[in-house]
């Protein structure tokens, strides 16, 4: 079996006297989606800055294909073919789809000082890497990315980053601030991007949509890997509990259950 | 993929606001103010007072598409002025000397301001409302230390005279207006057109994801505070040249015009959105309104008004444009 495109081995990382990571050891291969679940708290965020190279672990190493690799800026990580896209899609709500596409390797025409950014061409290339992956509602590169809803905006942002080269896809909570439909939207494409053999690492605190593409689990616990399972290897139900640190889940649904059965099938007010 | 022309488009891009705005106002003084408005004679008033403002407010306008802001420029007016005027009006230097150390200085502000805003990371507002007032203070207490003057006289002849300071067709016309049309070709040739202006875009709408994306986002700011400043220094070389003396105040009244101007013409205050077309037109548009007054019958005194009134709704009628373009989308099936 080919070495991993990307490898955790034994990271910790502490910041002054607080440990945030203790010991993680991950793995993510091409064409496999790694889906890290965790509630609020849990080191989610600091993992992922380890891997896209804005912190750098305290101890422990980061491998790329079986070698063994220092991200020592975001830079340094995109050049590598690691691509993080954001809740928000860390893209430029004024600017035109086009233009935020290719922002920092604009293309040109003309010659010498006369360069002039090729707004036709940067349009068409934008326009078609995106409904390559399935969304076909874009086909104006002239329209704003602020009046794209939340899913197409994420949408184009992954489809930037495979238009670059990623190799590696870091997803943080791409879903969390979307509906149903745009939810089901970003999970065809992280589909569609592991289809095309990339790594994808899927960050994320709903466990229904890990589970709607996740080939590999992992979840967090104050900054440790409490659980690493495969596809099937566990239920929604068990993977809850673990996220929530433990059978607080199962029991709170065991007393809603019982108010309800006492009170004629009425849930239990709001708490004021 | 259609690019044919449409209403709609035109209506989206960000000087739409400013152009039907300064159409209003052209149409409004050209009733009540009668076509010597519109003579050779009568545009020259407000094109100087455009010109003046608009090499200006035009790289300050950049600063506020790429998030920031730079006030100091009321200082740098006066600071280049007097530089040109002790160096070759004083000391008796040749003007070239004068003319490149005004702008040195205006470069070396545009650094001081650029490198405390990166590191410093305080709000470019309070930045250069500090070097605002220590360069006001470094110009008032030079000047009267060297000079014992608040106002220092300059003799200029030759082709300084004829390229910074004088008068073009007719003799009414001040030679900043060509200047001030020539370095607009340029900047919309290096905001629109090159790839440059796009990181200028890029960084005001996301700082950190501009820099992500590999723009070199400090050099960038560093740049243009550089260009703002010196372009304010050189105004006021060129205003010492004119009228052959400078005094240390004045200079302030740039500040808030310039604003006015840019924000008129559809700039962002919060960044990330303008145009420098819109900028151009929002300079005219508030030149217009300053010396318009003159020749209609009011009062001039509710000039300061009109320019109230004209800002807000410069500003309301840019946000409606702005939505417009945010929330268009083609229609289903083409057009």
């Amino acid at each position: 079996m080919a070495a991993p495109i990307l490898a955790l081995r034994g990271v910790n990382k502490s910041f002054g006297p607080i440990d945030v990571l203790h010991d993680i050891t991950l793995e993510v291969r091409a064409g496999e989606v790694l889906c890290l679940l965790g509630d609020n708290g849990a080191g989610k965020s600091t993992l992922i800055k380890i891997m896209s190279g804005v912190h750098q672990p305290s101890s422990g190493t980061i491998e790329m294909d079986g070698t063994s690799v220092s991200l020592p800026t975001p830079r340094a990580a995109s050049e590598k073919g690691i691509a993080t896209v954001h809740q928000f899609g860390g893209t430029f709500p004024l600017m035109s789809i086009g233009r935020s596409f290719f922002v920092g390797v604009e293309p040109t025409r003309g010659f010498g000082p006369f360069k002039v950014y090729d707004r036709n061409r940067a349009n068409d290339i934008a326009v078609k890497a995106v409904r390559d992956f399935g969304i076909t509602r874009i086909d104006d590169g002239d329209r704003l990315v602020g009046g794209l809803s939340g899913g197409e905006r994420q949408s184009l942002a992954i489809a930037r980053a495979v238009h670059f080269g990623a190799r590696v896809l870091i997803l943080d909570e791409p879903t969390a601030a979307l509906g149903v439909k745009q939810a089901t939207h970003v999970l065809r494409i992280v589909n569609e991007a592991k289809r095309r053999g990339l790594a994808v690492i899927f960050i994320t605190h709903q466990v229904m949509h890990a589970m709607a593409v996740g080939d590999h689990f992992a979840v967090l616990i104050r900054g440790a890997v409490a659980a690493d399972f495969h596809k099937g290897e566990k239920t929604r139900e068990e993977i809850t509990d673990l996220m929530a640190g433990g059978a607080s889940m199962a029991s709170l649904e065991a007393e809603i259950e019982s108010y309800m059965n006492s009170h004629g099938g009425h849930p239990p007010p709001p708490a004021q | 993929m259609s690019r044919t022309f449409s209403f709609g488009a035109l209506a989206r891009r960000p000087e739409a606001g400013a152009a039907l705005g300064l159409f209003a106002v052209l149409i409004f003084f050209a009733i009540f103010g009668g076509v010597t408005f519109l003579k050779p004679s009568g545009m020259a008033s407000w094109l100087n007072v455009a010109a003046n403002l608009g090499v200006i407010a035009i790289p300050l306008g950049l600063l506020m598409i790429a998030g920031e802001l730079d006030i100091s420029v009321g200082a740098m007016v006066p600071f280049g002025a007097m530089t040109v005027s002790v160096i070759s009006g004083h000391y008796g230097l040749p003007i070239w000397m004068g003319i490149a150390a005004a702008l040195s200085f205006g470069v070396i502000v545009g650094l001081v301001n650029g490198f405390l805003v990166i590191r410093t990371a305080v709000p470019s507002l309070i930045v250069t409302l500090g070097t605002l007032f220590a360069v006001q203070g470094v110009v008032l207490g030079l000047t009267v230390l060297i000079t014992k003057s608040t106002s220092v006289a300059l003799k200029t002849e030759g082709v300084a005279k004829v390229m910074f300071g004088d008068f073009v067709l007719g003799g009414q016309m001040q030679v900043m207006v060509l200047w001030w049309l020539g370095l607009t070709a340029l900047y919309v040739f290096f905001v629109h057109l090159s790839p440059f202006g796009n990181w200028v875009f890029a960084m005001g709408g996301d700082k950190v994801s501009a820099r992500n994306a590999g723009i070199p986002t400090e050099r960038l700011t560093m740049v243009l505070f550089v260009l703002s400043s010196t372009s304010a220094a050189f105004v006021g070389m060129c205003q010492a040249i004119l009228y052959n003396s400078a005094q240390v105040a004045g200079g302030q009244s740039f500040i808030f015009n310039a604003i006015i101007s840019v924000v008129v013409g559809g700039v962002l205050l919060t960044g990330g959105f303008g145009s420098v077309i819109g900028i151009f037109f929002g300079t005219i548009t508030f030149a217009i309104v300053t010396q318009g007054i003159y020749y209609t019958d009011f009062d001039r005194n509710w000039s300061s008004l009109i320019i109230g009134v004209l800002l807000l709704g410069a500003v309301l009628m840019n946000n409606t444009f702005r939505k417009m373009a945010l929330s268009y989308a083609p229609k289903k099936g083409g057009k």
